[in-house]
């Protein structure tokens, strides 16, 4: 091997068909209103946790479509509930409760 | 499906290229990375064609790679580009064609920008009478110099000695076509097809027999993007890009690529080599790579030229698996034999991708 100096980045790229979306059915299933987040981003603009940690609900949800589960639920464990993005959500989504409901599902599914 | 909408759409991206009298201009690092594809394509265009070229002997660069690497300004980029119209006008031509991708965006650019903003033309027109008391007038004709081999693809067909055909089974080669992004991408309107459909190779690789590969990654870029590449730390974003373009196309087994940009074929001949260096892994068969060439060197082929005389050997891929192929006979001994029989050296031979 010779060192260039440089090498070849991860592709970021993800293989849809394998992604297994079993569990983020149940949770579109307990909270249908998950699918009217258009990613705006007031809640991770308000979010206390956020100014120091990377907890972010739209990254949150766009990581479980994509299938990274375990990175989702990592940020999952950042969020205070102190309920700040509920209140500004301008399409009234209880994110609060799809957190709960993300922490709750995916942890079983791990059992 | 209203064929009529569809047509319509398409007449949006079609081009009438004029048929003859053109004023022409090199490019600064074709010259150097593939050394013969100009002149080829002006001894196809003027001896086999018959058409009128004229170069000029004063033109320069067109300072797009100062530009697109932050080193001069906008108005500096479009004095250079004035004293290259000032040039046409002098030597009395109006219909110009470049050789370079990265010129055929930077003229585009330009004028579409002095359409816009007719205060900036005027700015620049002063600007290059102060500097070289020169005055210019605009193109009527616009070209890149593909665009000319795609207009006469059919006469070059009617008059070649080798197809784009495997000889000894007969069927078609498989042919990625791969276009500059500065072609098409930025002003769609100018360039065969658009950006979405981009039809300047494909027209040449049907044409001359082959067959165009559709693969998922196919209008991904090459990887060469100046900034990516200018800086040593980012060339493996460039890097990334081609190998993410090869693994893509991998499954389709391509006979070659054929590509109308400087940096494009390029990068995706030279990154072979770095990435089998890297990964141990190749892409063509047998422990060599794709060939990648400029449409000028596939048309050199096809009408017969001594590959060495094309500058094949100066491709980092080796280029005998494609000559086999298509029957083309040529001497290996003068692979690395220059003008007079002068020994131009050897090269090194890697480890991980075949030379020869």
């Amino acid at each position: 091997m010779i060192d260039f100096g440089f090498s070849i980045s991860k592709s970021s790229h993800i293989q849809m068909d394998d992604v297994d979306l079993k569990t983020f059915k149940k949770l579109e299933a307990l909270n249908p209103d998950i699918n009217t987040c258009m990613s705006c981003g007031l809640c991770t603009a308000t979010c206390s946790a956020g100014n120091f940690t990377d907890v972010s609900f739209r990254k949150i949800i766009l990581m479980l479509q994509r299938g990274k589960d375990k990175e989702a639920l990592q940020k999952v464990k950042r969020c205070m509930m102190c309920g700040k993005c509920m209140m500004i959500c301008s399409r009234g989504i209880n994110t609060r409760n799809i957190l709960l409901s993300i922490t709750r599902l995916y942890n079983e599914e791990e059992k | 499906m209203i064929v009529e909408g569809k047509q319509k759409i398409w007449a949006d991206y079609q081009k009438d290229i004029p048929d003859d009298h053109y004023y022409y201009v090199r490019s600064c690092i074709r010259q150097s990375f593939f050394p013969a594809s100009e002149v080829t394509f002006l001894d196809i265009t003027r001896n086999k064609l018959g058409k009128d070229f004229y170069e000029n002997p004063y033109h320069t660069t067109c300072g797009g790679i100062a530009y697109h690497s932050d080193s001069i300004p906008q108005e500096t980029a479009m004095t250079i580009i004035a004293r290259q119209f000032a040039l046409m006008h002098e030597s009395g031509y109006e219909n110009y064609v470049c050789s370079c991708i990265t010129s055929f965006g930077c003229y585009t650019e330009t004028l579409e920008t002095w359409h816009e903003f007719p205060e900036l033309e005027a700015k620049i027109r002063q600007y290059l009478w102060d500097s070289c008391k020169k005055e210019f007038a605009k193109p009527k004709y616009l070209a890149h110099s593909s665009d000319i081999i795609y207009k006469f693809r059919n006469e070059i067909a009617a008059k070649a000695k080798y197809k784009l055909v495997n000889a000894k089974t007969g069927k078609p080669l498989k042919v990625v076509e791969h276009i500059g992004c500065h072609y098409a991408k930025m002003f769609p309107s100018k360039g065969f097809g658009g950006a979405e459909y981009p039809h300047v190779l494909v027209g040449m690789i049907e044409a001359w027999g082959g067959e165009v590969v559709d693969y998922p990654e196919r209008r991904h870029c090459c990887g060469f993007g100046f900034r990516q590449y200018f800086v040593q730390a980012n060339r493996g974003y460039s890097m990334s890009n081609t190998y993410k373009k090869f693994e893509s196309m991998e499954p389709y087994e391509p006979d070659l690529i054929i590509t109308n940009c400087p940096g494009c074929p390029y990068f995706l001949d030279r990154w072979q080599y770095v990435i089998a260096e890297q990964t141990g892994k190749t892409y063509g068969k047998n422990g060599y790579g794709i060939p990648a060439l400029t449409y000028e060197e596939v048309a050199g082929l096809v009408l017969g030229y001594n590959p060495w005389d094309l500058g094949l050997q100066m491709h980092q891929v080796a280029i005998e698996p494609l000559l086999d192929k298509m029957g083309i006979e040529y001497d290996p001994k003068a692979k690395y034999k220059g003008v007079n029989n002068k020994d131009l050296g050897t090269p090194e031979n890697p480890v991980n991708i075949k030379l020869m």
